[in-house]
């Protein structure tokens, strides 16, 4: 079976590639595009580390097909900060130690900017339940959550 | 000044303490960063390796000619590729990493392929034929024990009255029991257990590993310590260890699980039969099946105390499985099951099981939750019947300066009344209860470790400092080197950076475990740049013609001492560094030792709870960790320590468990029901640093990344018992637990 | 394996039809990619049916609503007329997986992955939703129901696909809600669910349908636990309510819950959530 001729967008950029009927999207950007900002934690869904948004809508990327991509419009944590200026949100991580090995870090970021987007005054609760996809395992969350609060906050004052 | 003294206790720091961004920051929130699995070679194959799907069986044969056929596979390994090793210890590791005549748990390694993509490897697995012989198997921690049980290592009892599975007694203590209980008002006895848990990292295992039948080779892989994956890795393979150079890669988390290899010397083995650079990465699956969680555990402890409160004796039999290989972390367990208190009369006994599991590996102060959970909630349980104070109890009965630890040393300076003073002033404690919940409180402790330490700081003509240290950097720890450097050269934090040295470029380090490396590499660091000052001081005698010991070093700067000051401007880091090529040329600190000062640290964890009756769902409502720090060099890392063991431990208490079924095999091998903490799972997580300083770092530091996760169980099964009103006894507390006690009760 | 995005729904039914070895219909693909990833399946032919228009439609049909089959459940989530009349399934619905897996996973999705877990599907059955069916011999509308045959099975013939999803029309003082029960507060599979469809009469309830999951080899109506609804206020009738409940299940032990946890959770959930349907329908 030949390979799949895909065109999209990713991160402004128009893109193609080769793949497998059968690869995941997570695996097109890491081993095709060079795009390894997207971990892989777990392949099945469980821990987000692989979040990139599309069409809008944060989903992690080991559960959708490279073929599914033709014509998408993706974006990648290697697409969030603009030139050399980080997204607050970015910045806020690196203010309040929001992050210790930094695994999950791309997945978050790329997830909270999707929350704020839609919701730029999120309840804590609001944030918890959005990021409860997104796992990890050394901060406890705490900042996190203040992290994403307060770049809210700036954004908001923007 | 002398250079070397320690004097933490009046010091007024200028970077420590601060809460700089930390310098590997930028490339972790923009993807650049390169962790395990982020690195590829030119003419890369990929490694995948095949796992037992028995709990306990002999391997008659291994057939491995259909994958070989297929033209992806390039190289197929088992057992016969590896050296036996040098080193006693890596036998053991070796077993682990590919199964010799027995596979001995589920997901047991017994061979690897490498193939031209990662989809032909995992094909090329289904194509290896294994005859196995399924033997008897035993999962089980007291099933293990019984003189009936399935063996797995050997008959030889090596502890009387047990089966040949227990590898080992181990017992410390002091006084006279029998005269301790004697004078008890109350004597408390309760049995728990405690199930396996995972790290649970995020990053999976990851290497890309190339080596040449010269013995040459190149290893990158995530790893807590890159010069103990050369060592062991050279020795599975017959080669000279300096002759593989270790890269240490960024690393998604390790919490002790990666302070050995698994896959590492397997991708080597295949490198070096395809003389081609050879990737791995674990699947989740083999993760949770094959990586080393810590040990499940099965408890007595039984305490007596004077209706005033006053412990008179302690007493706790303790029992861990650490898997198919001898190891389990309860030596450990038992020196850590009393350290809170000062007790006359103690004793704990410890028991080294082997079952059909993965190998234990490290996982954040190994042995000291479990042993604190049995021996806190029994603590709690005397303060409910003779309705004393947690506090109190814990103030009056508590280790301090001068007590005699209940495994041997009398303690020096430790901070364990301060936390419990912290936490019992703390708003929360204030805190109203509603129905159904329930407020718990718990002491932790864990030793710290020392260990060997290599770093090298050298200066650069333009005034600033590149410092290598041998500590994979697994929580921000170059952010705190940085400071460190910076604090004592006297020069602003950005001027140093800070990184993670190959094994070819620094002598030997330690890994990073044991809450050892703010402490040592944080000390060799301050050594290393108190060694570059000295020479920078001769420097400046050189420069003046005055006698080196007529030197200074002040501020960032060297003045003329004695009755030589005022004679010379002084003459600034900047300056000194600039010149340093005409003055004696290039100028590098050094320090390489064992150092032995590390301070052990203490906890007090105050936890509000609320049960479900109808469901025995439970909320964690609010979370109080206080913990003595020695000295918080970069205290929003301290915090996220103290956190993130809150966190774990939380998960710990309420839903983490290996879950294995009758036929031994692992049940639950992923992050769906391996169920650790989501962000809604939490409260904030509310933190208190202590700071009483320990005498053996020159700053005071106390390692904090491990003591944080000793006191969580305990203090949630506290609350949990308190707000359910029956006493909860085996971890997880999961609901159908939590029910059936309610029931049973 | 095969990928094919055809731009009909006959297009995608004569694939289907055609193809001799193991298919898959990808929407959400939440279930599907997991299934390829553990090797548990490997399919000769995948038909994403994302590019048929339709797909991602909510249309008002007959008083009721009309769910193209690719509609995630954010999309349902967002849709205030669904949200409205149907809280119970857009809740259900809402709770499968985390804010990525809402991206793409769908009530025809979770329906036809039959896992007896299924968050939605309770609450579909509870509400009486119908399952368009398109096969090669035309369509027809199955009651949500009757789509789970076992775990992992399903009543589609060879070359069908679910192409929408109908809730029917609501009448006044009518609501419905979902409960479920899992350790942590996301991410989790049901451990027991509990869906309740109320048309109340003041505050007593003049229809009811429950249904629950996770406690039997499919999700199943309840018609026992709904008859000690009919004619009664909630409270009057949470003992026996309750009773019912527990007494339809036939659960399993397994790593997730007992057969005695998940019998009695049953019951407490299916009064918990009738009190919440009934508070909605304005009780």
């Amino acid at each position: 079976m030949g390979k799949m001729h895909i065109t999209t967008r990713i991160n402004g950029d128009d893109t193609e590639f080769l793949c497998d009927a059968d690869e995941s999207l997570l695996d097109v950007l890491r081993d095709r595009l060079g795009l390894t900002g997207a971990k892989e934690g777990c392949g099945t869904g469980d821990c987000g580390a692989c979040s990139i948004v599309v069409d809008g809508r944060a989903v992690c990327s080991c559960l959708m097909l490279g073929a599914e991509a033709q014509d998408r419009d993706i974006n990648t944590i290697e697409g969030m900060a603009e030139g050399e200026h980080l997204h607050p949100l970015q910045r806020k991580f690196l203010e309040h130690a929001a992050l210790q090995c930094g695994i999950c870090t791309p997945g978050i970021l790329v997830t909270a900017k999707n929350l704020l987007e839609r919701n730029p005054d999120p309840t804590e609760t609001e944030i918890r339940y959005w990021l409860a996809g997104n796992l990890c395992r050394c901060t406890g969350y705490d900042k996190i959550v203040r992290a994403v609060q307060d770049a809210a906050a700036e954004m908001r004052g923007a | 000044m002398a250079l070397d003294e320690f004097d933490s206790e009046n010091r007024i720091f200028s970077a420590v303490g601060t809460r700089p961004v930390r310098p590997d920051g930028i490339d972790k929130v923009t993807g650049k960063a390169m962790f395990g699995a982020d690195i590829s070679a030119p003419g890369m194959l990929h490694g995948a390796i095949l796992r037992s799907p028995h709990a306990h069986a002999v391997i008659r044969s291994i057939d491995t000619s259909a994958a070989e056929a297929l033209s992806e596979v390039k190289a197929v390994v088992t057992r016969a590729d590896f050296t036996s090793p040098v080193s006693r210890g890596n036998i053991d590791v070796l077993e682990n990493c590919m199964a010799g005549e027995k596979v001995l748990y589920d997901g047991h390694a017994v061979a690897a392929v490498a193939a031209t993509s990662a989809h032909a490897a995992k094909k090329a697995l289904r194509l290896i034929r294994v005859d196995y012989v399924v033997l008897p198997h035993v999962t089980d921690v007291d099933a293990a024990m019984q003189p009936d049980a399935p063996v797995i290592a050997g008959d030889e009892i090596k502890v009387e009255g047990h089966s040949a599975n227990v590898m080992s007694r181990c017992e410390f203590g002091h006084g006279d029991l029998e005269a301790g209980f004697a004078e008890a008002d109350i004597v408390m006895e309760k049995s728990f257990r405690t199930a396996a848990t995972h790290q649970g990292y995020i990053e999976p295992h990851a290497c890309l590993a190339s080596l040449g039948a010269d013995g040459r080779g190149e290893l990158w892989c995530c790893t807590q310590g890159h010069f103990v994956a050369r060592n062991i890795c050279a020795d599975m393979l017959g080669i000279d260890s300096t002759q593989l150079r270790v890269v240490a890669s960024e690393i998604g988390g390790g919490f002790g699980g990666k302070t050995t290899v698994f896959i590492e010397p397997v991708a080597l083995a295949l490198s070096r039969k395809t003389n081609r650079p050879v990737k791995i990465v674990m699947p989740r699956e083999d993760v949770f099946r094959a990586t080393g969680p810590t040990a499940s555990s099965s408890m007595d402890v039984k305490i007596g105390m004077k209706r005033d409160g006053t412990m008179t004796a302690g007493q706790a039999v303790l029992r861990m499985q650490g898997g198919a290989f001898p190891g389990s972390p309860v030596d450990m367990a038992a020196m850590c099951a009393f350290a809170p208190y000062a007790l006359e009369n103690v004793s704990a006994v410890g028991y080294d099981v082997i079952c059909n599991r993965p190998k234990q590996a490290a996982y954040r102060a190994p042995g000291s939750p479990m042993a604190c959970f049995a021996v806190e909630s029994v603590v709690d349980m005397l303060c409910n019947e003779l309705g004393l104070d947690p506090f109190e109890v814990r103030l009056k009965n508590g280790s301090r300066e001068g007590t005699r630890a209940s495994y041997g040393p009398k303690w020096p300076r430790i901070g364990l009344m301060e936390t419990l003073d912290a936490a019992r002033a703390h708003p929360m404690v204030e805190a109203e209860l509603g129905p159904n919940q329930g407020r718990g409180i718990s002491c932790g402790f864990w030793f710290n470790h020392g260990g060997e330490t290599s770093v090298t700081l050298s200066l650069s003509q333009d005034g600033t400092v590149a410092l290598q240290v041998g500590t994979p950097d697994i929580g921000g720890s170059r952010a705190s080197m940085s400071m460190m450097a910076a604090e004592e050269l006297g020069i602003p934090y950005e001027k140093v950076r800070t990184t993670v040295a190959d094994t070819a470029s620094l002598g030997y380090n330690d890994v990073s475990h044991g809450s050892r490396v703010t402490y040592a590499s944080g000390l060799a660091t301050i050594k290393a740049a108190r060694d570059a000052k000295k020479k920078l001081c001769q420097r400046a005698a050189k420069i003046w013609g005055i006698d080196e010991d007529a030197v200074d070093w002040q501020d960032g700067q060297a003045v003329p001492a004695g009755h030589n000051a005022g004679g010379h401007d002084p003459l600034p880091f900047a300056k000194l560094c600039k010149t340093m090529g005409r003055t004696g040329g290039p100028v590098s600190g050094h320090f390489e030792a064992t150092p032995e000062g590390a301070g052990v640290s203490f906890a007090t964890h105050v936890v509000d709870a609320e049960v479900d009756p109808e469901t025995g769902a439970t909320k964690i409502l609010r979370y109080l960790v206080v913990q003595d720090a020695g000295k918080a060099i970069h205290p929003s890392y301290v915090e996220g320590q103290f956190q993130g063991g809150a966190a774990q431990g939380i998960g710990w208490a309420l839903n983490e468990e290996y879950i294995y079924g009758e036929d031994g095999r692992l049940q639950n091998a992923g992050f769906l029901d391996y169920r650790i903490p989501v962000a809604s799972d939490l409260p904030m997580i509310d933190t208190e640093i202590v700071e009483v300083p320990n005498p053996g770092h020159p700053y005071g530091v106390r390692g904090v990344g491990e003591t944080s996760i000793c006191p969580p169980l305990a203090a949630i099964a506290n609350a949990v018992s308190n707000a359910a009103g029956v006493r909860m006894t085996e971890l997880p507390m999961s609901p159908p637990r939590i029910l059936k006690a309610l029931d049973d009760a | 394996m095969r990928f094919e995005a055809p731009s009909t729904v006959d297009g995608a039914v004569a694939l289907l039809a055609a193809e001799d070895g193991i298919t898959r219909v990808l929407a959400g693909g939440t279930d599907v990619m997991v299934q390829l990833k553990s090797g548990m399946v490997e399919p000769d032919l995948i038909v994403d049916i994302k590019r048929i228009p339709g797909m991602f439609d909510i249309v008002e049909d007959d008083g009721g609503f009309r769910i193209g089959a690719a509609v995630p459940g954010a999309m349902l989530g967002e849709h205030e007329g669904v949200s409205r009349a149907w809280p119970g399934v857009v809740e259900a619905l809402g709770l499968v997986g985390s804010t990525q897996i809402q991206s793409r996973a769908t009530l025809g999705g979770n329906l036809c992955n039959a896992s007896p877990a299924a968050d939605s599907v309770p609450a579909m059955i509870a509400a009486a939703a119908v399952a368009r069916v398109h096969g090669p011999d035309g369509v027809r509308d199955v009651p949500a129901e009757e789509i789970a045959t076992a775990p992992g099975k399903t009543s589609l013939a060879r070359g069908e696909m679910v192409g929408s999803i109908f809730l029917p029309a609501r009448p006044a003082n009518a609501s419905d809600a979902y409960l479920r029960f899992i350790p942590r507060t996301e991410m989790d599979i049901a451990v027991v669910g509990a869906g309740v469809s109320l048309v109340m009469d003041g505050d007593t309830v003049a229809q009811a349908r429950v249904a629950l999951g996770a406690v039997a080899p499919t999700a199943r109506l309840v018609p026992d636990a709904a008859d000690a609804l009919i004619g009664r206020t909630v409270a009057a009738a949470e003992d026996d309510l309750k009773a019912a409940a527990s007494a339809a299940c036939a659960p399993i032990n397994d790593k997730r819950g007992t057969i005695e946890f998940r019998t009695r959770v049953a019951g407490v959930l299916a009064v918990r959530a009738a009190h919440i349907a009934a508070k909605r329908a304005g009780a």
